[in-house]
């Protein structure tokens, strides 16, 4: 199975258990999803279900929100998040304002998936990587899954939550191949998971980097050195007992992330470790990001905007000495 | 043939708006009331022409400038105002104010204070009653200015393509603040925007509530019949200016007194005795300064939410 098709059977289960659920969004019908996520959706469910929507990303967000309000439980899909900023307008102001603004009236179960991240030299108008940005809105929850068992189970935790919740699938990792188990439901969203447990350095990343972060801890394991890396998964709330548990262990912390390095999510986890975990630090918290550039188009120039295998392995090197 | 009885109410609800309004800015002047305050003084006839097409199953979203539409749906003077006090009796329990009025059981969705920011939330409510059948027309207000947003044409334009329930109510009051309508539109007969949409539209004189309410019900009927949305843009003037922080260097104030020569309420009192009908304004000025009194008391009389509770309903809360 494929991450996409975790994704898929996510959205199948959400619409068969639940009448309220539907989605919408541009071409999520009769083209079957820019990334073929909805790929037979519409001829299962029916256009009512699995709505194509004009390119109107303002409207049809803010009709999701509207549509939550009004008793529904809408999966809104955005093509890329480049174009989520057509829509930041209803997210911002209203997906994530209306329950604290009418006193707790007014809860808006809405989630919102849709494609992050660079490496298919898209350039500059389709591959950053922004949900740093949004996991800076409280009253939003931001998911980030990076393995098929997270694109399953986040997508079924989301449509249980009454609150907005954001979805960021990489792109890249749609044509990941992986094992469901057959019981397979909601996953935990609150979390952060260690998925390689280290001695060394807490490598701290998320959705495609967090591949490249385990490999190069592989490959580092030959070299004496153990780093543990850990799945941020939600960038809000920010599991903070997660990393700092880890740093304890470690006393050494790198933030990887291909989002920018200025004012990003990592600058806010460089923050939270330096508050709470200072007394546990053998060396500064490092970071490796984004360059700070648009995203360029040729491919060797995008390879060098965002962390890699070797990026990484050499900032985990440079922090550490190896074991003897 | 007019109603007495009716008639009589729609006055004395625009009366209501007028009086609880003039008592808001001098609120306001007391500091009573802070942040923006926007008056609807002039606009009466709008809010509450429209508010008699609709039923309590409809829902209303509206604008900043929303105290006439909350009062009008049925929300009370002492709520409202317990709101703008940033009272916890308040309506949104303080956290709104002003441009932020809300209540679930009168399906009142705000106070968007976001021009056109609303439309969307009313479209996809619009949704949710045609996917789950539901009888229910949503009725959006939003001004003049949110015409030339980008989401006013994106949502003209899912509404009709998706035939939804919804009743789009343009308050034109001439000016987006301070711009004058002439200077944000290419075209000012902003009804005639919704052709482009194959959305059904009218202009009505927005002074008069009764044609407001005639034109209101006829659109919401045609709402209703499942035809889709229907554009209604109102005609109609704003007295006050635009917030209290506006010192009105943008129009004449020969243009304010004229268009005060059509002042919906005296228009309404001149309509109701050619047709015979005598009113006792003394009588109903009397029953509405209790109200407003009382309001203002009700506001007087309410406390500050604790601070403690700052961060609730950032998220729900986990049902204990």
């Amino acid at each position: 199975m494929t991450y996409r098709e975790a994704v898929r059977e996510a959205i199948r289960k959400a619409l068969r258990a639940d009448d309220r659920v539907f989605l919408m969004g541009e071409d999520v019908g009769r083209y079957g999803g820019c990334y073929a996520v909805s790929k037979g959706l519409l001829s299962e469910f029916g256009p009512d279900r699995i709505r194509d929507t004009p390119l109107s990303e303002s409207a049809f967000v803010g009709a999701g929100i509207g549509a939550a309000l009004g008793g529904m439980r809408p999966i809104v899909e955005i093509m890329t998040v480049n174009f989520s900023l057509l829509a930041l307008d209803q997210i911002m102001n209203n997906a994530a304002t209306l329950l604290h603004m009418s006193g707790g009236q007014f809860n808006v179960p809405l989630v919102i998936r849709m494609a992050t991240g660079g490496g298919r030299q898209l350039a500059a108008q389709h591959s950053h990587s922004l949900e740093g940005w949004y996991a800076h809105i409280p009253g939003i929850k931001v998911l980030t899954p990076a393995v098929l068992e997270d694109a399953h189970g986040m997508l079924l935790a989301a449509i249980q939550d009454p609150d907005p919740v954001l979805i960021f699938e990489n792109a890249l990792l749609y044509n990941a191949e992986g094992e469901l188990p057959a019981n397979a439901g909601p996953v935990d969203i609150r979390h952060a998971a260690i998925r390689r447990p280290g001695r060394d350095v807490s490598v701290i990343t998320y959705g495609n980097s967090l591949g490249k972060a385990l490999e190069a801890a592989r490959n580092l394991a030959g070299k004496g050195i153990d780093a543990e890396v850990i799945d941020l998964r939600t960038l809000r709330p920010l599991d903070d007992r997660t990393l700092m548990d880890s740093v304890a262990r470690t006393h050494r912390a790198l933030i990887v992330d291909e989002g920018w390095r200025s004012g990003g999510i990592s600058a806010e986890i460089s923050a939270r470790i330096t508050e709470q975990a200072f007394y546990d630090l053998d060396a500064p918290v490092q970071r490796l990001c984004g360059a700070e550039c648009p995203m360029p188009y040729a491919a060797h120039l995008e390879a060098a905007s965002i962390p890699q295998v070797a990026t990484i392995a050499a900032a985990i090197e440079g922090m550490v000495q190896p074991h003897g | 043939m007019m109603n007495p009885v009716h008639a009589t109410d729609l006055l004395k609800q625009m009366l209501l708006v007028r009086r609880f309004e003039e008592k808001c800015a001098e609120l306001y002047t007391q500091e009573k009331i802070r942040g923006f305050l926007h008056l609807y003084i002039g606009e009466e006839a709008v809010g509450i022409g429209v508010m008699q097409a609709l039923r309590p199953e409809d829902a209303v979203v509206a604008t900043y400038r929303e105290h006439g539409h909350a009062l009008a749906r049925g929300m009370p003077a002492g709520v409202v105002m317990a709101e703008m006090f940033g009272k916890q009796e308040g309506c949104s329990r303080g956290r709104g104010g002003s441009m932020h009025l809300f209540d679930a059981k009168l399906r009142f969705y705000g106070g968007n204070a976001i021009v056109g920011g609303g439309l969307p939330l009313a479209i996809g409510l619009a949704l949710a009653d045609k996917i789950r059948n539901n009888a229910r027309v949503t009725c959006c207000f939003f001004g003049d200015g949110a015409v030339a947003e980008g989401e006013f044409h994106e949502c003209m334009n899912l509404a009709s393509l998706w035939k939804l329930p919804v009743l789009l109510i343009c308050e034109n009051n001439r000016y987006a603040m301070g711009t004058r309508l002439d200077f944000s539109h290419s075209v000012t007969d902003l009804y005639k925007k919704a052709a482009a949409y194959a959305v059904p539209a009218s202009a009505v004189d927005g002074m008069d509530v009764l044609a407001v309410e005639d034109a209101a019900k006829s659109a919401t009927a045609a709402v209703l019949s499942g035809q889709g949305p229907y554009l209604l843009e109102c005609r109609t003037y704003r007295f006050r200016a635009h917030s209290m922080y506006d010192p009105e260097l943008y129009r004449e104030k020969a243009e304010v007194e004229e268009w005060k020569k059509r002042d919906p309420i005296p228009m309404l009192i001149q309509a109701m005795e050619a047709n015979g009908f005598k009113v006792d304004l003394a009588d109903m000025e009397g029953q509405v300064a209790k109200q407003v009194d009382e309001g203002i008391a009700f506001a007087e009389a309410g406390s500050w939410e604790p601070v403690a509770d700052l961060l609730r309903f950032v998220y729900s809360e986990d049902p204990a």
